[in-house]
């Protein structure tokens, strides 16, 4: 006969955040790999070139890790204090890498030795990059300059001397092999072109400039300072596009995903955002366990790798189209599935006269008390900690279920203080919520008038039921002022709107005593 | 007005099958229920019903087996007559003319040639007090018998036949009143009587409700109304009596049965679970819980082998013994009251209304068989008197077909009314509808009125709610909003009021293009492309009824009723009054597929039909006194296949069929002399097949007449000259299918036979030519005949 039907568990609009492609696409990476580095990570650069290897600067050393290996294929170690900033060439070839002496190195990814020592900059040296026609290196240091660099017979080609604080990040032009921009903690972008001898564009970000970005089309910059992402168009002049504020502490990192589309920020506030390039909304957030210091996104975004403060290096890797079918498959398969699998693939022969078993209903906790007609009990299941706090759309559909059933008193009644504190505490939490309000309220209601002979008697349910009371004090407030807004929105619509004439009725009113049949009085009602 | 005398109102169908306790024949296979004026046969496999047994004119109150003839049955009506019937043929046998309204009927094997009737007290017909009267059966060979010998034997009895029992084969008769239980023995012609106190200690109510005897044992069962069960023992004692009670209902026990060997009592409530003790080990039970409605009969079959219980919704179970549901045969759910317009489901034509609570019920109005059941509410029915449920109060279809709107309400005292409004879609893979929106709460107070209509680019539908909170709201399957996980949902679209007015009905133009409200004594009509009030018309005094668009030709016509007896139509091109006439219209409906609109009239405590085209203010057909009482539901229902009468009154039946549902919730419809004798011709056509229960015997035998039979076929198709007989002769397939007790005696057919059987010389060559000529092609038709025959008889699988 008919199987018994569960209780029905409303569906709430969701409130928060919802699934969303972007979701999807940033939540399709698997578990994080950690590595432990020698110190913080101030920088992670990706090889231009397959297999794409990393470079991870780390206190004194630059390893280069292999796309999956754990352990780094590479490690230069030549540094006297602190490297900074070991970025690949556009083939992948060469390796620059500025330090702490105030020297910069130039690696062959082969080697082990430096190829070339660029010497000149008088404080540490925290920005190197390859300027594109690949003969020269951008170098900015702590000494306010920022200098390029022959490569072949390492000599110094010119020096700019236009900030007037450390210079921290800097980034060359992909497109055009003269120009470059360096952020500083004057708070200033400068946009050189080594052509002539000076800053084509500035621009001021307002905060000291923690990095720089350039977007594929090198139309747009964007500079990151203190707690705001900035965009700039440089196509006209420096003009500041957009402010993001979404960090709440000082944006360290920047980087853009592989098509362009997206613009990951990484802080110390432990987040790194995603945003939308068009709109420049946050479409997704990372949570990480320390401040972060550095981001890198592998070409088509095949893992996301972050530099912490805390010196782990965290890799996630991309889950494989196969693999993420597998899981979600993996995650309905139970610990016993061959159990039940047993048999179950047997093909009947022609002549095998079947048994059919019937298919055993699953109900869950809640659902097998309510079947047994056990009211309290059911109320009890449904005011688990976990479903309380969690799920509380699971105890009001139960609680309506009770009432629907005329069963909600004898299930409220006979409780103990702690039941009754439970309860109490599970109303305050969620009465004043306009989706339970309904069924809450007859609950409360329900729960006075059982439970009015025991005030007094426990100090506990006392301060809840006082609590409550507030709590609906409040709301009342709260609804009564919703309500003279109400009233004014409607004075000003109803103001502002034309009076609109309905036509034709007094067409009918003619016509209808025309006819004479109409009753004597004719109508009264009119549309105005 | 001619008074058209070739229709006639029809009763059609969806009475009552719970009435009384069914009866199971002695082999299993058939039941047998009084269903209104007639009882019907079902067969207990396949839950078809085979035949009726027609004769009685009134209520059938009772149908019992004929204890010396097990192919033979009794049934007892109002109408005071007791008839004999073969129930596998279908024929009335003996017709016993009792003079009194008989209101049950007990027989036992002990008791040749007598039955027991319950009838009233003879000096008052409309008193209150029953009598059980023992009537001698004249033994005679004619039809009609006058049976005149009766005798009293118990007086001041209850007129419920589960109140009174045979004990012990027919020893004695237990009868219970309200609170007194009295046995009668037979042999002593003594009886005792066993009072009970009004409420016991804790507050029960021990009234009985129904009695059951053990069969070999010396003990009774009664139900009582507080829930319990009391078996009592050793009352042939005036003082020395002792009965033992059980508990398990919780509300009236309203039927209780042994099985034939007396070891399981089985017993049945409002809880609507089958309760099975074990005999003298009360402890041990059996439940069959969920059996969907209050338990109103148990019955067992005389082997043991069935159970069946009978349900409030009109309902009754085949049960197995081993408590397992095999059949369920279900009649047209009418409850209490029918919340719900009657629609009719533009896909399977079957007519729509709410049926068991919480459920939609589809009704096949050709087949008279209820086809399925929608779960509107999807909760677990809980069993509890005076427990306010969820109920099913207004349901519309969109003109395809392929959306549902429902919606349910409770209202319970000093709590907020629960409205919730459901949108239901179509789902072609599995034939039924699937819920796709769920509003809770769509207006503030009681939904007045729902229809589906077009929206402005006459792709998508609209679905307009009315509510008694003063608004009106457009839903609309909204594509935007949401994302690619769930398919479209249904939105509002635009709230409407005006001036603050109550909107009572809504209709919706038969193009789509324009939308009549009535708000008390305005009506409003509105476009749906842009929301806008077009114009007002109104015929004060009196609220608007009832509000209906002309359909076809007739679209630019917009007719209302008025509570101030008024009918008008306005022409909406011209935005006037085209006609009106002063008559209490309680129903207008359109017929959606001719010009003809219906309009029910309620005249001095009788209902008149008015069928009309609004073009012309002239009845094109009138039917005064229909019923009595108002007609409040009505329906068009298409027809099958268009009839073609040439008449003009009876054209409006053309098209489509007019059912509505009178003040007794009967169904009936209106119908034509030529169509009637069509069917009962129809309804002779379909014999029973002759179906031999499936024992290994058969398999075997049957295998081996199987293949006989194709050999025979094989050698007469070999021999098409021998195959002369004429196998179409009516005398012989007469002389076969006829029962032989109803025939009339053989000297007068032998003669007849003989002579069908000679053969004519010139037909025999014709027949040889014929079967030279064309013999294969005679053999396809005989096929295609065969097959025809075929499928006439097999039901057609409702589209479910």
């Amino acid at each position: 006969m008919a199987s018994f039907k569960p209780t029905k568990i409303q569906v709430y609009p969701k409130l928060g955040e919802k699934v969303t492609q972007d979701t999807l696409y940033w939540k399709n990476y698997k578990a994080p790999v950690q590595i432990k580095e020698f110190g913080a990570i101030t920088n992670i650069d990706f090889s231009p070139v397959a297999p794409h290897n990393y470079s991870v600067t780390a206190f004194t050393r630059i390893h280069i890790y292999g796309p999956f290996s754990q352990e780094p294929v590479k490690t230069f170690t030549r540094f006297k204090d602190s490297a900074y900033c070991g970025r690949f060439r556009s083939d992948g070839q060469l390796l620059v890498a500025g330090c702490e002496d105030s020297v910069v190195r130039l690696f062959d990814v082969s080697g082990k030795v430096a190829l070339r020592l660029f010497k000149g900059h008088t404080k540490a040296v925290h920005v190197t990059d390859f300027i594109s026609d690949r003969y020269q290196v951008l170098t900015g240091s702590d000494d306010y300059t920022c200098r390029l660099w022959d490569i072949p017979n390492a000599t110094e080609l010119t020096t700019y001397q236009e900030h007037t604080d450390y210079i921290r990040c800097g980034v060359t032009s992909k497109l055009n092999s003269d120009l470059f921009v360096t952020g500083s903690y004057d708070h200033t972008v400068k946009l050189f072109d080594a052509r002539v001898d000076k800053s084509v564009i500035t621009m001021d970000h307002g905060h000291p400039v923690e990095s720089v970005l350039l977007y594929p089309s090198e139309g747009l910059l964007v500079s990151a300072g203190g707690r705001y992402v900035k965009v700039w168009d440089l196509l006209k002049g420096g003009q500041a596009l957009v402010s993001l504020k979404n960090h709440h502490k000082t944006v360290t990192c920047l980087c853009l995903s592989s098509n362009g589309q997206r613009l990951l920020s990484a802080s110390l506030d432990r987040h790194v955002k995603v945003y939308n390039t068009t709109n420049y909304k946050v479409v997704h957030n990372f949570d990480y366990p320390a401040s972060i210091l550095s981001l890198a996104l592998a070409p088509d975004d095949e893992s996301i790798v972050v530099g912490m403060t805390n010196s782990i290096l965290s890799i996630k890797h991309r889950k494989s189209s196969e693999e993420s079918k597998e899981i979600s498959s993996k995650q309905r398969r139970r610990p016993s599935y061959r159990v039940f699998v047993k048999g179950k693939n047997y093909m009947p022969k022609q002549d095998d006269y079947l048994v059919s078993k019937p298919v055993k209903q699953h109900l869950t906790k809640y659902d097998k008390q309510l079947k047994k007609f056990n009211v309290s009990k059911a109320l009890d299941t449904a005011l688990e900690t976990w479903t309380r706090m969690r799920k509380p759309e699971i105890t009001v559909a139960v609680m309506k279920e009770l009432e629907r059933r005329g069963t909600l008193k004898n299930a409220l009644a006979g409780r103990d203080e702690q039941g009754l504190s439970h309860l109490l505490n599970f109303l305050i939490g969620n009465l004043a919520d306009p989706r339970f309000a309904p069924v809450l309220v007859t609950a409360t209601e329900a729960i006075l008038d059982i439970y009015q002979s025991v005030i007094g008697q426990s100090a506990v349910v006392d301060r809840q039921l006082l609590r409550l009371q507030e709590l609906l004090e409040k709301e009342a407030d709260y609804q009564q002022d919703l309500l003279e807004v109400l009233g004014m929105l409607d004075t000003i619509f109803a103001s502002s709107l034309p009076r609109k004439e309905v036509p034709c009725s007094g067409v009918s009113r003619s016509n209808g005593l025309a006819q004479g049949e109409a009753s004597a009085s004719g109508p009264q009602l009119q549309a105005t | 007005m001619v008074e058209h005398s070739d229709i006639r109102v029809v009763h059609r169908g969806g009475s009552k099958l719970n009435f009384r306790e069914p009866l199971i024949t002695s082999d299993s296979r058939f039941l047998l229920c009084a269903s209104g004026q007639c009882v019907k046969v079902f067969s207990t496999s396949t839950e078809e019903c085979i035949h009726d047994l027609r004769g009685h004119t009134d209520l059938v109150t009772g149908v019992l087996p004929k204890p010396s003839n097990h192919l033979q049955v009794y049934s007892c009506s109002a109408d005071g007559t007791v008839r004999l019937w073969d129930y596998t043929d279908g024929i009335l046998i003996k017709t016993y003319v009792i003079g009194y309204p008989i209101y049950s009927m007990y027989v036992s094997a002990n008791h040749e040639g007598v039955i027991f009737i319950v009838t009233p007290m003879q000096s008052d017909k409309r008193s209150e007090l029953f009598q059980l009267v023992a009537v001698d059966l004249p033994q005679s060979a004619d039809q009609l018998v006058e049976a005149r010998e009766l005798s009293a034997v118990l007086s001041d009895v209850s007129s419920n036949p589960a109140a009174s029992a045979f004990g012990r084969g027919g020893e004695y008769i237990v009868s219970a009143k309200p609170l007194q239980l009295e046995v009668y023995f037979f042999k002593k012609h003594k009886s005792y009587r066993f009072p009970l106190k009004a409420d016991n200690k804790k507050g029960g109510k021990n009234t009985f409700t129904c009695v059951a005897c053990h069969p070999k044992d010396d003990c009774v069962a009664t139900g009582h109304e507080d829930g319990k069960i009391r078996l009592w023992r050793n009352f042939n004692h005036k003082k020395e009596y002792t009965y033992s009670t059980l508990h398990w209902h919780h509300n009236a026990v309203s039927s209780l049965c042994f099985t034939p060997e007396g070891t399981n009592l089985l017993s049945g409530g409002v809880e609507s679970v089958l309760v099975q003790w074990r005999y003298k080990q009360e402890s041990q039970r059996d439940f069959l819980p969920r059996l969907g409605a209050a338990i109103t009969h148990i019955t067992v079959s005389p082997d043991g082998a069935l159970f069946c219980t009978s349900h409030s919704d009109n309902k009754i179970t085949i049960i197995q013994s081993c408590v397992k549901v095999s059949a369920v045969i279900q009649g047209l759910v009418k409850g209490e009251s029918v919340r719900t317009d009657f629609m009719v489901d533009p896909r399977s034509k079957a007519m729509v209304l709410n049926g068991k609570p919480g459920h939609l019920q589809f009704y096949s109005l050709q087949r008279d068989k209820l086809l399925y059941n929608l779960d509107i509410v999807q909760q677990e029915y809980i069993h509890e008197l005076g427990l306010q449920q969820f109920e099913v109060v207004k349901a519309a279809f969109s003109a395809s077909g392929n959306w549902l709107a429902t919606v349910e309400e409770r209202k319970q005292k000093d709590a907020e009314l629960e409205l919730h409004l459901k949108l239901w879609a179509f789902e072609q893979q599995t034939q039924s509808f699937v819920l796709n929106t769920t509003i809770s709460a769509p207006h503030e107070s009681w939904i007045t009125a729902l229809c589906f209509g077009l929206a402005a680019d006459s792709q998508t539908t609209v679905l307009v709610s009315t509510s008694k909170d003063g608004h009106f709201k457009a839903w609309q399957l909204d594509a935007r909003a949401h994302t690619d996980d769930e398919g479209p949902a249904w939105s509002c679209d635009f709230v409407g009021a005006y001036h603050g007015l109550v909107p009572e009905r809504c209709c919706f133009s038969a193009d789509g293009s324009l939308l009549a409200i009535s708000f008390q004594e305005v009506v409003t009509v509105w476009t749906p492309a842009s929301w806008e009030l077009l114009t007002t018309l109104s015929q004060p005094p009196g609220a608007i009824r009832d509000l209906c668009f002309g359909q076809l030709s007739c679209s630019k016509y917009l007719l209302g009723t008025t509570a101030g007896n008024l009918l008008c139509c306005w022409n909406l091109l011209t935005c006037s009054l085209e006609w009106s006439t002063s008559m209490d219209v309680s129903l207008l409906l359109a017929d959606p597929l001719s010009e003809n609109m219906a309009a029910f009239c309620c005249q001095a405590g009788c209902t008149d039909l008015f069928v009309f085209k609004p073009s012309e203010p002239r009845p094109a057909f009138s039917h005064k006194a229909v019923c009595s009482g108002r007609v409040t539901r009505a329906v068009f229902a298409p027809r099958e296949k268009m009839l073609e009468s040439c008449e003009e009154g009876c054209q409006w039946l053309n098209h489509s069929q007019l059912y509505f549902l009178t003040q007794y919730m009967d169904l009936m419809t209106f119908s034509t002399k030529a169509e009637e004798d069509r069917l009962m011709a129809s309804s002779k056509q379909l014999v029973i097949d002759d179906s031999v229960a499936m024992t290994p015997f058969y398999l075997l035998l049957g295998k081996h007449r199987q293949q006989q039979q194709e050999n025979e076929d094989a050698l007469s198709s070999l021999s098409a000259e021998r195959t002369a007989l004429p196998k179409g002769s009516a005398a012989i397939r007469e002389l076969l299918q006829t029962p032989a007790h109803v025939l009339p005696s053989t000297s007068l057919l032998c003669s007849m036979f003989v002579q069908s059987l000679l053969i004519s010389v010139t037909d025999s060559r014709e027949e040889k030519e014929h079967a030279e000529n064309e013999p294969e092609s005679e053999k396809e038709e005989e096929d295609s005949e065969e097959e025809m025959e075929s499928s006439t008889l097999r039901p057609k699988q409702p589209p479910l």
